[in-house]
C-alpha cells in the first residue's frame, strides 16, 4: 500500500526548480503534489507524480540526481481536525514521522496526507487498524 | 625474488655509509667536471670540503628543471659529449626541452635499477614482457627494455600504439608481463572488449605502470579488468627515466633505489626537510651517475616517505604514490594543502573517482576559508535533508583530520563543476594575495 515519491536533489541556484519542472512538463508528467525541503546550500524536491518511473528516467537523463522513496499516503476528510486525528493515532503508537506534507483532492472533500516513516509497514498496519484509509498507487494515479 | 639483495636489504648504518661515500665522490666529481656545478656551488658558497657525510647534503644547492632548460642542450653534462653514449629528450610545454646524457656506466646503472623494479613487481628470469611504452627519445620504452635484458626476460618491444596488433601478439605469444602507462592499459581493455577478447582470460599476470600519476581506484579498475597485479613504477628522465622506484607486491609504497638515488622530502615553501611521514616535494641526488649527475634535483612530485622495513624483506625506503605536484599546492591558514589529499578522502568515502573543487576565500578579518564542493553521487542521495547534511559533515570531518584545518563541504549537482578538457579545475583561489 505504499506510494512512490520522486525525490530530486537541487542546488540552491537560480532556475534549478524551473529546470526540473520543465523536464517533467516536456515529458508530459503530471505533478500531483510537491514540497521542497531546503537548507542554505541545497534542497530536496519531493513530488507525487502520475508516472514516477518515467519521471526518474527523464530527470536522470538530464543529469539530475533523483531517486524513488516509498511513502505512505492516507485519505482524510478535508475538515477541521482531519490531520490531528491521524497524528493522534501515530503518537499513541509511537510512530515517528521523518517528514510529511498534504494536498487536497480536486473532486472530493478529502485531503491526502503524505508521510515518510522510517518503518512504513508498521505505520500502515497501525493506521489500518485504526480505520484510517491508506491510499494505494492506483488511487494516487487516478486523482 | 630480490634482484640485488646486498643493496636492497642494507641495514640503516650500512646504507648511510654507502650513501655518504658516494655523495662525497659525486660532489667532488661534478665540482671537477661540470662548469654548471662549479658555478652553482660557488654562488651558494659551498665547496666539496663541506661535504663529509650524507647528512651534509642539506648544505648543497638545489637543481631545478629550469637549470636544465637554461643550459640547453648540453650545459649540465659532467662528461665530454664524446663519452656520452645515449641522449634522451623530454618535451616541455614551454621553452626548451630537457636533455639528458647517459654514459655507458649510466646505461648499466639504468639496466640495474629497472631490473630491480621488475623483480619488485614479481618478474623472474625467463618471463616474457610486452613493452608497450614508447621507444625513442622518451625514456619509457628503452628503460624497460634495458632492465628486462639485464634480468633475462624475453622482450617484445611493441612500443606504444597499434593496439589491435598488440592484442594479437598478447593472445598469440602469451607474455606474462605488460609495461605501459596505466591509461593505455585501460584503453587496451576497451579495444579488447570491442574485439571480443575476454580480458580476464589473457596471459598477463603483472602490469608495470608509470609515466603518469594514477590512483588506487584506477589500480582496482585495471586489476579487475585484466585480472593482474598492477604495480606502480616511478621515474623521471632527469634522474634516469623509469626505475627510480617501484612497488613490490605488498603495494604499500614504492621502493626507491636509495643507494644510487638519494631521496629527500622537503617542504616546497620553506625548502626545509618535511616532517617525517608528512607530504612534501621529493628531491633526488644521483650519487653514482657520471654523464649528467644531478645534485638535489627538485622533482616537483609530492610524496610521503617511509623508512620502515617492508614485509617483502627490502629495507630500501619507500615513497608513496605521487600525491600531487608542487604546482597544485596552495596554503590555507599556514597549512600546505594538496588537492590530492582531499581527493584521497573522497575516494575512501565514495569508492569512486570523485569530482570536487576547492574554493579558497579570505574574510575581512584576514582569515582564510576553504570550501570543498563535492558533486553528489547518486549512491549517497537521500530524500532526507539531515542525511545529506550528515554526509557533508562526515566528509568535512575526514578532511579536517588530515589537514588539521576546518573546511566547509557543500554538495553540488553532478557535472556542475566546470571541466576543462575533461579534467575539473581543482582549485579556485579567490583571495587577493
Amino acid at each position: 500500500m505504499k506510494v512512490t515519491q520522486v525525490s530530486v536533489f537541487l542546488e540552491n541556484k537560480k532556475g534549478r526548480l524551473y529546470d526540473a519542472a520543465k523536464i517533467l512538463g516536456d515529458a508530459k508528467i503530471d505533478i500531483k503534489a510537491l514540497t521542497i525541503a531546503e537548507n542554505e546550500d541545497f534542497g530536496v524536491l519531493r513530488m507525487i507524480v502520475n508516472k514516477p518511473e518515467e519521471a526518474i528516467k527523464v530527470l536522470k537523463i538530464n543529469g539530475l540526481v533523483a531517486s524513488i522513496t516509498e511513502i505512505v499516503a492516507v485519505e482524510v476528510e478535508d475538515t477541521p481536525g482531519g490531520l490531528s486525528a491521524v497524528l493522534k493515532v501515530l503518537i499513541e503508537n509511537n510512530v515517528n514521522i521523518e517528514y510529511m506534507y498534504a494536498f487536497v483532492e480536486k473532486s472530493a472533500d478529502k485531503a491526502i496526507l503524505v508521510f515518510r516513516f522510517d518503518n512504513p509497514d508498521k505505520a500502515i498496519d497501525i493506521l489500518t487498524k485504526n480505520n484510517i484509509r491508506v491510499v494505494g498507487k492506483k488511487d494516487i494515479q487516478n486523482l | 625474488m630480490i634482484f640485488n639483495e646486498k643493496m636492497e636489504c642494507l641495514d640503516k648504518k650500512g646504507l648511510s655509509s654507502i650513501q655518504s661515500e658516494r655523495l662525497i665522490k659525486t660532489v667532488d666529481y661534478v665540482h671537477k667536471n661540470s662548469k654548471f656545478y662549479q658555478n652553482k656551488f660557488a654562488s651558494s658558497g659551498v665547496t666539496p670540503k663541506n661535504i663529509k657525510s650524507i647528512d651534509d647534503i642539506v648544505k648543497l644547492p638545489f637543481t631545478i628543471k629550469d637549470d636544465l632548460r637554461d643550459n640547453y642542450p648540453f650545459g649540465v653534462l659532467s662528461q665530454n659529449l664524446k663519452d656520452i653514449r645515449e641522449i634522451h629528450v623530454s618535451s616541455g610545454t614551454t621553452g626548451n626541452p630537457t636533455v639528458v646524457g647517459y654514459s655507458k656506466e649510466d646505461i648499466d646503472l639504468w639496466s640495474e635499477v629497472v631490473a630491480r623494479c621488475l623483480c619488485c613487481s614479481g618478474a623472474v628470469p625467463g618471463d616474457m614482457i610486452q613493452v608497450a611504452y614508447g621507444y625513442g627519445l622518451f625514456t619509457g620504452g628503452l628503460g624497460l627494455h634495458y632492465g628486462s635484458l639485464k634480468l633475462g626476460l624475453t622482450i617484445i618491444p611493441c612500443s606504444s600504439g597499434q593496439t589491435k596488433r598488440q592484442l594479437k601478439i598478447l593472445q598469440d605469444f602469451k607474455p606474462r608481463i605488460l609495461a605501459c602507462t596505466p591509461s593505455y592499459s585501460l584503453y587496451m581493455a576497451e579495444t579488447a572488449k570491442e574485439m571480443g577478447i575476454d580480458t580476464k582470460k589473457i596471459s598477463w599476470d603483472i602490469g608495470i605502470f608509470g609515466a603518469e600519476p594514477w590512483s588506487e581506484a584506477m589500480r582496482k579498475e585495471i586489476e579487475s579488468k585484466w585480472k593482474m597485479d598492477a604495480l606502480d613504477i616511478y621515474g623521471l628522465s632527469e634522474i634516469i627515466g623509469p626505475g627510480v622506484a617501484n612497488e613490490c607486491l605488498q603495494k604499500e609504497g614504492l621502493h626507491i633505489s636509495s643507494d644510487v638515488f638519494y631521496p629527500e622530502v622537503i617542504d616546497p615553501k620553506t625548502n626545509k626537510p618535511a616532517e617525517l611521514g608528512k607530504p612534501g616535494e621529493l628531491v633526488i641526488t644521483t650519487i653514482t651517475k657520471l654523464g649528467m649527475p644531478l645534485i638535489r634535483y627538485r622533482t616537483r612530485d609530492i610524496v610521503t616517505m617511509n623508512y620502515e622495513k617492508c614485509r617483502c624483506g627490502r629495507t630500501s625506503p619507500r615513497i608513496s604514490k605521487i600525491l600531487g605536484r608542487t604546482d597544485d599546492m596552495f596554503i590555507v591558514r599556514g597549512i600546505n594543502v594538496f588537492p590530492s589529499q582531499i581527493e584521497e578522502v573522497l575516494l575512501s568515502i565514495e569508492g569512486t573517482e570523485p569530482h570536487y573543487q576547492l574554493i579558497v576565500t579570505r574574510e575581512h578579518g584576514g582569515l582564510d576559508n576553504l570550501e570543498v564542493l563535492v558533486e553528489l553521487n547518486e549512491k549517497f542521495f537521500s530524500d532526507e535533508l539531515k542525511q545529506l547534511k550528515h554526509f557533508e559533515e562526515k566528509i568535512a570531518k575526514e578532511i579536517e583530520s588530515i589537514l588539521s584545518i576546518g573546511v566547509k563541504v557543500r554538495l553540488v549537482e553532478p557535472k556542475s563543476i566546470e571541466r576543462s578538457e575533461g579534467k575539473a579545475k581543482r582549485v579556485i583561489d579567490k583571495r587577493a594575495l
